[in-house]
């Protein structure tokens, strides 16, 4: 059903976790759903993605989105990082089943809304 | 490493001496059991003796099973059946909200075509409440249906006490026994069932061979229209092997059986109690006592089941998950919903089915690798430890971005 490379995420999942007093937290789902991602940035003066870590409930390409997207984001400017689509995520690691792609593919939204929470709690 | 399978209620694998008699069929036994000449008469005899094998375990007479391809089709000949047959009495039938797609997906069916059905509520363990059943009942009332044993959590219907309401209020009752043959006693007699649904591949059989008893004198309209095979109850040249199969499986399947459910139920109870006591905030699914002997369906707090599941598959263990993530649609388990356990809970449910072929091996060793996964899982989930969980469904098209 999945790719390896979905697979190889959701066995090894990158940068799982919370950032202690994190510069941005985003959230998106919920668990009525069957998915809850949740997302903390590092931001630097310079407006780059220092560091990203996540916090997922729900299935494997829930949770292979999450790290993904944190190993896409890592390094991005934040305008750069708002670029990223869950499709882009999708892509990859190779493709998602197509039931997947509109319910658990929401990983890029969970970047937007923490991308957004630090542009809100900077005044930016 | 050994594959551990815990997904009996799903299919299981053929018994030995179930491959062993049907084997001649799928070889020199060729014949089409229809036909005059010596081809044909060389299997017409292993057709009617597994007539007699399907009757046996289920206590009817040979004349009142008619072979099927499947589950769905015994569900979906009872149905339609029934209503056709019986349209000039009425068009309402009263089935339960835990039933198998089986039954649930023609009902919905039918209902388009102008019949009314009641959808019984069950309580938290899954059970219905006989006083609303029998105050259900109206003139128009044409069929009962409801399962023996639940697919998703066991729980067990009362069917001898429903048996009794349908046969005071002369209303055909229909069985979907699927899971229920070979783990508990299924008794047509007893339970006054007049038409009940098995399946081959649950028990032992390959897949797509199943079989319905029909209570002498129940007038039902054929599924299948063509040729005159099954008494005209069911056209279609017999799939010889399957049936041949289909009979010795239900032979086996109540071959000493309390020995095998007290053993299955051992074992079943070993993992129950082994995984609540090693994982906190589970939540076991279905009626503690009135249960198949070989269920566990428990909800892991704060994880999702597929993620579970495919965790397990890692160590080759298979189990299944009432997520909507495994049930092909975007609710969860309409059975969990229609007991009231919270929709996320509903996410996190995994069902253990276990089989002949289970060991207490193949327990301890589930009990060994399933606590570490959750804890895992859980640790990486951004709603544990618990937190104000909302439980209402959201509709419409799945996660709202927030």
């Amino acid at each position: 059903m999945y790719s390896d490379k979905v697979m190889d995420h959701f066995t090894n999942p990158r940068n799982v976790g919370e950032i202690d007093k994190a510069d941005g937290v985003g959230e998106v789902g919920n668990a009525s759903c069957g998915d809850i991602m949740k997302i903390f940035l590092k931001v630097d003066d310079k407006g780059v993605i220092e560091d990203v870590k996540f916090k997922t409930f729900g299935c494997g390409a829930a949770i292979a989105t999450s790290s993904m997207v944190t190993e896409m984001a890592i390094g991005k400017t934040l305008a750069e990082a708002e670029e990223l689509t869950n499709e882009a995520v999708a892509e990859a690691l190779d493709g998602l089943p197509s039931q997947k792609m509109h319910c658990s593919n929401l990983a890029a939204d969970a970047l937007h809304a923490a991308i957004k929470n630090y542009r809100e709690t900077h005044n930016l | 490493m050994k594959q551990i399978y815990l997904d009996n209620n799903a299919t299981t694998p053929i018994h030995a001496e179930v491959f062993d008699e049907m084997l001649p069929y799928l070889k020199e036994q060729f014949g089409n059991p229809s036909s005059v000449h010596w081809a044909g008469r060389a299997v017409r005899g292993a057709v009617e003796h597994a007539r007699e094998q399907v009757a046996q375990a289920i206590n009817a007479s040979p004349a009142e099973i008619v072979f099927t391809a499947c589950g769905s089709e015994g569900d979906n000949y009872a149905i339609k059946g029934t209503v056709d047959a019986l349209k000039k009495k009425g068009n309402h039938i009263i089935t339960t909200k835990v039933e198998h797609p089986g039954v649930l997906e023609v009902c919905t069916y039918l209902e388009k075509t102008g019949c009314e059905v009641t959808y019984l509520d069950v309580d938290e363990n899954g059970m219905i409440d006989l006083a609303e059943l029998e105050a259900a009942i109206t003139e128009k009332t044409v069929l009962i249906s409801i399962m023996w044993a639940n697919n998703e959590t066991g729980t067990l219907s009362p069917i001898r006490e429903i048996g009794e309401i349908a046969k005071k209020h002369k209303i055909r009752f229909h069985s979907d026994a699927v899971q229920a043959l070979g783990k508990v006693p299924v008794d047509v007699q007893d339970g006054n069932v007049d038409m009940l649904v098995l399946s081959g591949h649950k028990i032992g059989a390959p897949k797509g061979v199943g079989a319905i008893y029909v209570r002498r004198g129940t007038k039902l309209t054929p599924f299948m229209h063509g040729g005159h095979q099954e008494r005209h109850r069911r056209a279609g040249t017999h799939n010889v092997a399957g049936i041949v199969a289909m009979g010795k499986a239900c032979e086996l399947a109540v071959q000493d059986l309390d020995t095998k459910a007290e053993t299955l139920k051992k074992l079943r109870d070993k993992l129950e109690a082994g995984i609540v006591a090693a994982v906190p905030e589970t939540l076991v699914n279905g009626h503690p006592t009135e249960r198949l002997p070989n269920t566990l369906n428990i909800s892991f707090a704060y994880i999702e089941g597929e993620s579970l599941l495919l965790n397990l598959d890692m160590k080759n263990i298979a189990a299944s998950s009432g997520s909507a993530c495994t049930s092909g649609s975007l609710e969860p388990s309409h059975v969990l919903g229609a007991m009231g356990v919270p929709v996320e809970l509903a996410h996190s449910s995994t069902r253990f089915s276990l089989g002949p072929e289970t060991t207490d091996e193949d327990i301890d060793f589930v009990l060994q690798e399933l606590p570490p996964i959750v804890q895992r899982l859980r640790d990486m989930s951004p709603i544990y430890p618990g937190q104000d969980v909302k439980t209402q469904c959201c509709t419409g098209n799945c996660c709202p971005v927030e």
